[in-house]
């Protein structure tokens, strides 16, 4: 093994380093070489480095193709777009649209989240009603969820009910399907052992399935997550006369192209705190099955 | 920090040469029992069945022991990837139990078309809203023959096309680009993670501004939403290159591109083809976005003209040909990774039986 270390560096390092799909586990020891402090401290600033260079690099080229020169239409400076960003929507804007608007997303995510982890625990461990359903979920799946907006605000009315039902409509799909897989692929000892020792019922549930569900159920929720923000976006730009989406939409029109960029950029810092959220709650609630994983890699 | 990295959540680090017949064995009980359990694969959901046998690309150790187990549709294998149940005693029964999923399945999609039928019927829902299936399905029928509606599906199929290829070819130059630098890697991987949560739709009001009706502003969208689908992939593809193949080339003398071509591209292409199947369906759903939205000429335009104008039928026989659509799609996309991959160990006991 040792041997082949010095030829072997180059992979080994581009491992270590953790490509961006590996950052869910990598931190946990990947930084932990085992030296001095000042040696630490180098790491330290390089990692600073690695993460800072090239967004600063790219705001540069920024503000010199926009700064530097005529004056540019539709693309502001970096400095005219963090002020107005400020500006716009630290106001009321958080009141009337900011709010509003995050809880559709919220009860539209916590709508598919439940609906779609109970439907699928139901589905998935009944085996005919699995096979009789099937056909049609995956359909579903396959229609794209924004034409599903006309359809709703026929039926429902263009309301808040309307986007929550959108959101739900769409995000639903994946955490539906992911959850009747993950009970569907249960580990067979585990099920035949719980059921010698007579655990039935709601501690079935609650001990086997669900926990042996559940990291599919996690990835589920990781589609459903992207999914349900562009449907927020989406539903308010279709009908609504509050919400992000709407709000930006009526920037675009009146030409305000600053207020414009800082919507789109509130709408890009939603999706990454949305991310990181959903990461943190995901390390949390499958501790257990990284832990078993790093055991299993390692053995 | 050189050899034993198992925190990298590439799947599967079963020791760099599988030494000896008892350990290959043992791994590959284990790798059966705990199904494809690499976190990349649970994290993505859809991904599982290439990752999973990805792992063993350089080793050729078959990931699924039993190829035997049933294998229902292509759209459950597709999300599972993974036998149920093992054994011989299921084997045999096997076609049996296929045809009864199958026709269950049939019958529940009738059970669906017939609820659809009898809500407007009893007026239980306004039929002016929801019109009953039997009257959207003999429209969806009819726009088969009519011009306009393939007009329509062409537009949203050369959309798709040419921003899949614009996302796939970008995508997949640029991920062997920066997966094979450690440096690009490192130097990348912050911004990356910060633009992928990006939704797309934040994008349309600047794709309005820029190009109207254009087919760039559909393409903006398009592009933008898979291409990062795509490239994830492709990264991870090419880290997951076996230590011990990798090693094997250079000291046979392969030149980088030599290595490129025979160790590297084949080791991503199972990741490749999940981005790109999974791009696929995105795509889509971002092209007929942009119709509806935006108006660009397409199925979607062709709903929200048909919902403006008050004609509802029509506009669910355009909804149910979109349904269709992604279907089909899904289903070309499935059969061409079946193609692309048929070398692929994970192909490969699927197919034998």
């Amino acid at each position: 093994m040792s041997a082949d270390a010095p030829l072997a560096t180059p992979v080994n390092l581009t491992e270590a380093a953790g490509g961006p799909g590996t950052s869910r586990s990598a931190p946990t020891s990947s930084p932990a070489k085992k030296s001095p402090g000042a040696k630490r401290a180098w790491g330290a600033v390089k990692g600073l480095f690695f993460i800072a260079a090239l967004p600063v690099i790219l705001v540069l080229i920024w503000y010199i193709s926009t700064a530097v020169g005529e004056k540019n239409f539709f693309v502001p400076t970096p400095a005219l777009l963090v002020e107005t960003f400020f500006e716009t929507w630290t106001g009321d804007r958080i009141t009337t649209d900011v709010i509003p608007s995050l809880t559709r997303l919220l009860f539209g995510i916590a709508g598919s989240i439940i609906i779609g982890i109970v439907g699928g625990l139901l589905i998935g461990s009944v085996r005919w009603l699995r096979a009789l359903t099937e056909p049609t979920l995956e359909f579903f799946r396959a229609i794209p969820p924004t034409v599903l907006i006309p359809v709703l605000m026929l039926l429902i009315g263009i309301g808040d009910d309307m986007k929550v039902a959108v959101i739900i409509s769409g995000a639903l799909w994946p955490i539906l399907l992911n959850t009747i897989e993950g009970v569907r692929s249960m580990d067979e000892v585990l099920a035949d052992t719980t059921h010698t020792y007579g655990i039935t019922g709601f501690n079935r549930v609650r001990y086997l399935i669900l926990p042996s569900a559940m990291p599919q159920i996690m990835a589920g929720i990781r589609q459903s997550l992207s999914i349900a923000l562009i449907l927020m976006v989406i539903s308010e730009m279709f009908a609504a006369s509050s919400g992000l989406g709407f709000t930006i939409v009526q920037f675009q029109r009146s030409f305000a192209i600053p207020e414009m960029w800082s919507g789109i950029v509130l709408l890009g810092i939603i999706g990454v705190i949305m991310s990181f959220i959903f990461q943190l709650i995901e390390r949390n609630v499958l501790r257990w099955y990284h832990g078993l994983r790093e055991i299993e890699n390692a053995a | 920090m050189t050899e034993s990295t198992p925190s990298t959540g590439a799947p599967g680090h079963h020791g760099p040469g599988g030494s000896g017949d008892t350990h290959r064995e043992s791994e590959i009980e284990r790798l059966h029992r705990l199904e494809s359990s690499s976190g990349s694969d649970r994290r993505r959901g859809d991904t599982r069945r290439h990752t999973d046998a990805a792992t063993v690309a350089g080793l050729d150790i078959p990931t699924r022991p039993d190829p035997a187990a049933p294998r229902t549709s292509v759209a459950q294998s597709g999300v599972t990837g993974r036998p149920t149940s093992s054994g011989p005693s299921r084997a045999t029964r096997k076609p049996r139990r296929n045809w009864g999923t199958k026709s269950l399945g049939l019958v529940g999609l009738l059970g669906f078309l017939v609820i659809w039928e009898v809500l407007p019927r009893t007026g239980i829902v306004n039929p002016t809203f929801l019109p009953p299936a039997s009257a959207a399905i003999a429209d969806l029928f009819r726009n088969f023959g009519l011009t306009a509606f393939w007009q329509a599906v062409g537009d949203t199929m050369w959309q798709w096309l040419l921003g899949m290829l614009i996302a796939c070819i970008s995508a997949t130059v640029l991920g062997f680009l920066i997966g094979s630098s450690t440096f690009l890697r490192r130097f990348t991987n912050s911004t990356i993670e910060f633009m992928r949560p990006v939704p797309s739709v934040a994008l349309i009001p600047l794709a309005v501004l820029l190009f109207g009706v254009e087919i760039e502003s559909a393409l903006l969208l398009i592009v933008y939403a898979s291409f990062w689908q795509v490239l994830i992939q492709v990264l991870y593809g090419v880290a997951d290159v076996d230590n011990v193949a990798m090693n094997t080339a250079r000291s046979y003398g392969l030149g980088p591109l030599a290595r490129l071509r025979y160790v590297i591209f084949p080791t991503a292409l199972p990741y490749l083809m999940t981005g790109v199947r999974l791009a696929s369906a995105v795509a889509l759903i971002l092209a007929i976005t942009a119709q509806l939205i935006i108006g660009n000429p397409g199925l979607g335009a062709e709903i929200a003209k048909a919902q403006s104008g008050g004609s509802y039928v029509a506009m669910y026989a355009l909804i149910l040909a979109t349904g269709l659509l992604g279907v089909l799609i899904n289903l070309v996309m499935r059969m061409i990774e079946r193609k692309v991959l048929s070398w692929h160990s994970s192909v490969r006991t699927e197919v034998a039986k």
